[in-house]
């Protein structure tokens, strides 16, 4: 065969992506951590304390992770893009909290 | 012969697109694109936190927060990526017509999620918070309506390959262009996913 066999094209992982049940799970999932985040809100049901911002930070995360991961389909596209995304979130977050800092913020 | 055939066999399966990482240039710029508004978005809302509370004897955004509101419009949004995942997985499936609905879907929920945009603002100005009553109004008005832009941009997008669909143009073949597209949207619903819980859910001190 020729060199460019071995060349995967655009659409080669198509057949990687998860199936419409697997995205109506996540979904869901999804549906529920946001529930949860406004749940804690309301501080007269529960009083979350000194917990509070971790545990929001923490569901935000799972969700960001969850969009990218299976919707965005980086768990199927290779390592790549995960670094690409990845490299400008963590430039990001590095540079903004430079800034925060320099402003007293925290 | 066997040196001819594979002469011709390398001609007549090189691949235009084909790129030595695997991913089409149109993939590898919107991820690129997308590291790029990172960094936007990441201004606009550090801007935010530092001028949050800076009301100079005014009503600042957080005092009038809307939370139930706000969570239906960011639940309409999360599951506008699921629709979008739809749209994309039918169409690799070879199903343009329930491929079509689910991307008229998505546009719709996009629609709701700046319709709710739109009432938020009013009912802030209503209240006495404009553009530039305050430096926390002005950071909230700016992070939010940059977000919503966006949003809008999508809508356009997927309007768009709508379109296309009806007129035919868009085939399983064309998937990756909606998964470009898609790209997009989750990336919109991924700020959303930040803004809410930084902006929104974390009380200001």
């Amino acid at each position: 065969m020729s060199e460019t066999a071995a060349v995967e094209r655009p659409d080669d992982h198509a057949d990687d992506h998860p199936s419409d049940r697997e995205y109506i799970k996540i979904a869901l999932i999804l549906g529920a951590i946001t529930a949860v985040e406004v749940f804690t809100y309301f501080e007269s049901v529960l009083n979350w304390g000194a917990f509070l911002i971790p545990s929001l930070m923490v569901m935000m995360v799972v969700k960001f992770w969850l969009v990218a991961r299976i919707f965005m389909h980086l768990k199927a596209d290779g390592p790549v893009l995960s670094r690409l995304f990845g490299g400008g979130i963590m430039l990001a977050v590095a540079v903004y909290m430079i800034a925060l800092l320099a402003f007293n913020f925290f | 012969m066997s040196t001819d055939t594979a002469t011709a066999d390398t001609h007549t399966e090189h691949d235009p697109h084909a790129t030595n990482t695997g991913i089409s240039n149109n993939k590898l710029a919107m991820w690129l694109f997308l590291g790029t508004e990172c960094l936007l978005f990441g201004g606009l809302i550090s801007t935010y936190l530092l001028y949050k509370t800076r009301g100079n004897g005014t009503t600042v955004p957080t005092d009038i927060f809307d939370i139930p509101f706000t969570s239906v419009s960011s639940f309409v949004l999360l599951m506008s990526s699921l629709t979008m995942v739809l749209a994309l997985s039918s169409l690799q499936r070879g199903d343009v017509e329930r491929s079509r609905g689910w991307l008229l879907t998505t546009a719709m929920l996009g629609g709701v999620f700046i319709g709710g945009q739109v009432y938020e603002f009013t009912s802030f100005y209503r209240e006495g918070i404009g553009f530039t009553t305050n430096p926390a109004s002005s950071a909230f008005f700016t992070l939010t309506g940059f977000h919503g832009v966006h949003v809008s941009i999508g809508i356009l997008m997927l309007m768009s390959l709508v379109v296309a669909s009806i007129q035919g143009r868009l085939k399983p073949q064309n998937a990756e262009t909606v998964e470009i597209v898609g790209l997009y949207w989750h990336f919109v619903d991924i700020v959303w996913i930040f803004i809410f819980t930084v902006i929104y859910l974390i009380p200001a001190e």
